[in-house]
């Protein structure tokens, strides 16, 4: 993995765009705005934080979402794809062409590019498929092979089957209804993919608890996992302490730690899973947590001091 | 001509009356890539503790109409990290620093202070004492007279004589004048208001409450009536003390009703999830405000709305309090 990548960071923008396009996509809605300052510092894995509701709105929280295109007409327009299931993603897709919405972004880390040319395999549940497409251009343009598993309830969930089929090595589907592809989930046909691809890197994007399963069964295989995480964001900018997951660093000591600014994306076998939604007892600062004392110098004993007078 | 916006926080002079509002602007530094932290009348830190702290289980929020309900519980680097490298990072950029402190004991705030003394650069201690006492079956400092007053009285003891110590009050009493006077009383200089309320939501899908720390504050302009009225009584009582207004500030017009009601300052927080560039927008939109409204200085415009009234009720004594 680069560090170049981590260095070029730039400074995400807050901007008033104009909607471009609102496309139904089977059961997602597809929104591009244009946004050339956002267009022009993102990388694939970053997203975008919606206002939403309009300029009085009573939503006062942002929404956030994967950005799944970046194009360079009208200056620079990014396009993300989202469910309509809240108030604030139903307002979203009453929007037309030509209405203004304010967007900030590229927000978060983006998915670490391979310094070698790697097999990598994408995995996507639901529209987490969304950010993977930007990402396996990239991957391609350094010469990667790139294998698609994408996975959904239904067929019409399932996002981006198509150009998933068109532009990678290989495409597996899963849906649980069995409507496309194989019936079950991802995780059901990871194995044989994996055997198949002989996959030396993942890249995930979906529930969390597919993310989990991936990173557990990716263990086994000593592949490295990269998971972009979906936690309820109230700022999407770092400042707000909402959005924390455990995570543990290289020294070994678990943080919770911010996945808008630190993630979406993590290494996969650096997220503690089965304590999202808590505080480990050994995180730092957890409740009865202390700080680590000075090694105090061993009790002497006074029979080693004898010795010791002895010796001396 | 543009209205002079210059304003006192103590002794200290601020070139404006905008401040961030504690625990929605980090340590400022996430919030620059939006702002000019430099511009702003100040950045007032996340509340800091003695030792790191992870805060409590997600998820720690919920969306609430015109507001959010939140339970972080003070998650934070700890005095060290804060002091190593937050408050350096803050005076490079050339921003004032008011630092919010929060403890559990009148001993760990005495402590923050003493720290925060020996740092050069911090403008102001916002002391948050919206926390459990542990030394008294958790009992929240701000809710009661005399235990408000003995963290003041500790805090203002071990800081600094120049810095100026405002103490930050709960809305969640049922008098809030007595625990303001009794703040005054202990030694602070100045007075925040108002922290969030204490509220709760229940997910009806999983009938199950939303946050996984079951309750939260309630902030953003939902609660901003709440905060004119505290500012309000408060400034009626203690006319001289200065006082730093916050709830549900959007727009320079809301800015300016805390001022009229008698905020000196006005700090901007939840809309800053909203509007990352929301400090910039309503200091302009205050000027604006201030220009049409014919006042050549904010500092004419503090606790005006006072004067009006007692002038309409020809010195009758409001009766604060009703709710008729
Ligand atoms: C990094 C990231 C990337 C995302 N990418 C996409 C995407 O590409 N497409 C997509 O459809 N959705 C995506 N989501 C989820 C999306 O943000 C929520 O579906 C959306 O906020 C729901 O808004 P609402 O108005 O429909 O729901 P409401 O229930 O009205 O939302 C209320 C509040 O809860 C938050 N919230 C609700 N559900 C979620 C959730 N699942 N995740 C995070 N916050 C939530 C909202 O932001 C809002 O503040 C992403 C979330 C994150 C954190
Ligand atoms: C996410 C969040 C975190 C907060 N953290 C703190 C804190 O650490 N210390 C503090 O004194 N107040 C804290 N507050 C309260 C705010 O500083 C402010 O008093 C309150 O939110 C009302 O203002 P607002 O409506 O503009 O947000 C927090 C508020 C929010 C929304
Ligand atoms: S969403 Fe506010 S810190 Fe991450």
């Amino acid at each position: 993995m680069t560090a170049a990548d981590d260095a070029a960071e730039l400074a995400p923008a807050q901007v008033a765009g104009p909607v471009l396009s609102v496309r139904q996509v089977d059961a997602y809605h597809a929104m591009a705005v244009v946004a050339p300052r956002i267009a022009r510092g993102f990388r694939p894995g970053q997203f975008v934080a919606v206002a939403v509701g309009g300029p009085d709105t009573s939503m006062l929280l942002r929404r956030a979402f994967s950005i799944h295109d970046v194009r360079a007409d009208h200056g620079g327009t990014v396009e993300f794809v989202f469910a309509a299931r809240g108030p604030g993603t139903r307002w979203l897709a009453d929007r037309r062409p030509r209405d203004v919405i304010d967007i900030t972004g590229p927000l978060g880390r983006p998915f670490p590019l391979p310094r070698d040319c790697v097999s990598c395999l994408l995995i996507g549940g639901g529209y987490g498929s969304a950010p993977l497409f930007p990402l396996a251009g990239k991957l391609r343009a350094r010469g990667c092979p790139v294998d698609f598993l994408l996975g959904a309830a239904s067929a019409d969930r399932v996002f981006g089957s198509l150009t998933a089929r068109r532009t990678g090595r290989s495409a597996t589907i899963t849906t649980e209804d069995g409507s496309l592809g194989v019936r079950g989930m991802v995780t059901d046909a990871l194995a044989r993919v994996i055997h198949e691809s002989r996959t030396d890197v993942i890249y995930a994007c979906g529930p969390m608890p597919m993310l989990r399963a991936v990173t557990g069964f990716a263990d086994r295989y000593e592949i490295p996992v990269f998971a972009s995480v979906e936690e309820s964001m109230a700022c999407g900018i770092g400042v707000c302490m909402t959005c924390v997951l455990p995570v543990t660093g290289d020294d070994g000591v678990t943080r919770m730690v911010r996945s808008c600014v630190d993630g979406p994306v993590f290494r996969g076998q650096a997220v503690r899973w089965d304590d999202v939604g808590t505080i480990p007892f050994d995180a730092l600062g957890a409740p009865g947590w202390r700080p680590p004392e000075p090694a105090d110098p061993p009790q002497a004993q006074p029979d080693a001091q004898d010795g010791r007078r002895h010796a001396g | 001509m543009p209205a002079d916006l210059r304003t006192k926080l103590g002794h200290v002079d601020l070139p404006n009356p905008i401040l961030t509002a504690s625990g929605c602007a980090g340590a400022g530094r996430e919030l620059s890539r939006f702002t000019d932290v430099a511009k702003l009348g100040a950045v007032v830190t996340k509340s800091i503790m003695l030792a790191p702290r992870a805060g409590r289980p997600t998820p720690r929020m919920a969306e609430t109409p015109s507001g959010m309900l939140n339970s972080i519980g003070l998650q934070g680097p700890g005095i060290d990290a804060f002091l190593q490298r937050d408050l350096p990072w803050l005076l490079t950029r050339g921003a004032r620093a008011v630092v919010s402190i929060a403890g559990s004991s009148a001993g760990e705030y005495a402590e923050l202070a003493r720290r925060l003394s020996d740092a050069p650069g911090v403008t102001a201690i916002e002391v948050n004492i919206s926390c459990p006492n542990v030394e008294d079956r958790g009992t929240v400092f701000a809710c009661d007279p005399a235990a408000a007053a003995s963290v003041i009285e500790e805090v203002r003891a071990n800081t600094r004589y120049d810095i100026p110590v405002f103490a930050k009050l709960s809305p969640d009493v049922t008098d809030i004048v007595a625990i303001a006077r009794s703040c005054v009383a202990a030694g602070a200089d100045g007075l925040s208001l108002i922290n969030t309320l204490l509220g709760m939501a229940i997910d009806t899908a999983t009938m199950r409450p939303v946050l996984a720390g079951l309750t939260g504050g309630l902030s953003g302009p939902a609660i901003r009536p709440i905060a004119v009225r505290c500012i309000w009584q408060v400034k009626q009582a203690l006319p001289d003390v200065p006082i730093i207004g916050m709830g549900g500030v959007r727009t320079g017009r809301d800015a300016f009703e805390l001022i009229l009601a008698g905020a000196a300052m006005v700090s901007v927080g939840t809309v800053i999830f909203h509007d990352p560039g929301a400090c910039d927008r309503i200091l302009r939109e205050l000027g604006d405000e201030l220009a049409r409204s014919g006042l050549e200085r904010l500092t004419d415009a503090i606790g005006l709305a006072q004067q009006s009234a007692d002038a309409v009720r020809l010195g009758a004594r409001p009766r604060m309090g009703s709710r008729d």
